[in-house]
């Protein structure tokens, strides 16, 4: 099954047990709301920091489906096939 | 280096805009300060609840990125514990999302495990656990006049939270929207603002609207409350059902900060700022003001503060102990902190050049020993 990575940040991973990349099972497309949901289910902590409790994605965290900001895409919507990477990177932002 | 602290310990923890820091001291004059725990994150509200033989620290850490949550500490902030699916969160049916932790409140002795939050968007929790799972207040929630709250410039909050002995009496402030009182528990919520002006609206006397800063009860008249609003410094001697000027003699009659002492009857601290068009202390000249006659008279209290400041304090960046005599103290949103041992007669510089100070609180502890503690006045990295 060639699954999905979900590429984190360094200032998240201790909120996945360390690990820099996740891998969520996939055996046909599905949503980027549903990578999340999956990555929810185990790391509870994590999602937290990347949906609030609407499910929507904090402002100033973007995720890409093979380098394409999804805000520029289908949102949560955004398919996301059998191999492709989601990136995850927080706003380059603050003061 | 570690700071072993006697049996007379006090910690002060100091939430600033981008982390925390804590401070104790064996005697209020002398401090070793440690930090910055949550480095970059805004820490808008601490509790300390000394009850049931322990010094837990719960702090509402907000990160821009990655959103609010609620840390709790039970080894003054040797390490930090999170709830896995967060401390606070919105039921799904009220389809909000939390933004800011603006209050945690430890309710009295006789209520062990008992904690409140208020938050923002304008909400108040309740918590049976120590602070690790809150509940929200549908009453005040479901209020038919939510939806004419307004909101501070600083955010819709509930930002005060006094509660009696018995439990049964609530008092909440938020601004733009008043004072409101429960005497269910928290069940039901009427407005209690008669007698506070809001001039910034059509109506200068509504039913609610006002914009109060702070509200605190003092500890030993029943029934007797505080208020500093934007203009305006008032008392209540009947629970909020009607409130009274007490701003004649004070510089100001702005600020946001209202505190009680712990067990007198009468006294209470603010400390005024100029305002609207300056919002600095009055001719830029830092003082604070209490009064032990329930606000008829104000003693102006600056000893030991720098002769000029141009900052604002903030309306939780100011606090009391419980200790005797009881301790004040409070920090700028230029990143210094005052402490006084002696109830604002002389304070002390706890610690300068930190970041904005978003909220202070102060207790004294069991024995403690405080890990990566440094000399007063050098914060950095533990």
């Amino acid at each position: 099954m060639a699954g999905i990575s979900v590429v984190l940040p360094s200032v998240l991973q201790a909120f996945a047990g360390g690990r820099p990349v996740l891998t969520a099972p996939a055996e046909q497309d599905v949503s980027v709301a549903g990578v999340l949901d999956l990555v929810a289910a185990e790391y509870p902590a994590l999602s937290r920091r990347l949906r609030d409790e609407t499910g929507t994605v904090r402002r100033h965290v973007n995720i890409y489906v093979n380098g394409n900001e999804i805000r520029r895409l289908q949102g949560l919507s955004t398919p996301v096939s059998p191999g492709a990477e989601v990136l995850i990177i927080q706003s380059v932002a603050g003061g | 280096m570690g700071c072993m602290a006697t049996a007379e310990s006090y910690v002060l923890a100091i939430g600033t805009k981008k982390g925390l820091w804590l401070a104790t001291s064996p005697d209020r004059t002398s401090w070793s300060v440690s930090g910055p725990h949550f480095l970059m994150s805004e820490i808008p509200s601490i509790g300390i609840d000394t009850r049931e033989g322990r010094t837990r620290i719960l702090v509402g850490v907000r990160s821009e990125h990655w959103g609010p949550t609620v840390f709790h500490s039970d080894d003054l902030g040797e390490t930090w514990t999170e709830p896995e699916h967060g401390a606070i969160r919105f039921p799904s049916d009220t389809e909000a999302a939390l933004e800011r932790v603006w209050q945690i409140h430890p309710d009295a002795e006789a209520r062990p495990g008992v904690v409140w939050a208020g938050c923002e968007p304008i909400s108040v929790w309740k918590s049976t656990d120590g602070g690790e799972h809150f509940e929200l207040n549908r009453g005040l929630w479901d209020h038919p006049h939510r939806d004419e709250w307004g909101a501070g410039f600083g955010g819709a909050a509930a930002h005060s939270i006094v509660l009696d002995r018995t439990g049964e009496k609530v008092h909440v402030a938020m601004s733009t929207g008043g004072v409101y009182r429960s005497l269910d528990g928290g069940s039901s919520w009427e407005p209690r603002n008669k007698g506070i002006s809001a001039y910034f609206m059509p109506d200068p006397n509504p039913e609610f609207g006002q914009c109060v800063h702070k509200i605190a009860a003092d500890a030993a008249v029943d029934g007797r409350l505080y208020a500093q609003n934007h203009h305006g410094v008032y008392r209540s001697d009947d629970d909020a059902e009607s409130w009274e000027s007490i701003a004649e003699g004070l510089p100001a009659d702005f600020g946001f900060v209202m505190l009680t002492h712990p067990r007198r009857a009468g006294t209470a601290w603010v400390i005024p700022l100029k305002a609207d068009g300056e919002r600095i202390p009055p001719e830029g000249k830092l003082a604070v003001h209490r009064t032990d006659d329930a606000g008829a008279s104000w003693k102006r209290l600056d000893a030991g503060l720098p002769q000029a400041e141009f900052n604002s304090i903030l309306r939780d960046a100011a606090c009391v102990d419980a200790a005797e005599p009881a301790g004040v103290y409070f920090g700028t949103r230029g990143g210094s902190v005052y402490a006084s041992a002696d109830e604002g007669e002389h304070f002390t510089e706890v610690v300068s050049h930190l970041p904005d100070v978003l909220c202070i609180r102060a207790a004294a502890v069991s024995p403690v020993s405080a890990p990566g503690a440094m000399a007063a006045g050098t914060a950095g990295r533990a």
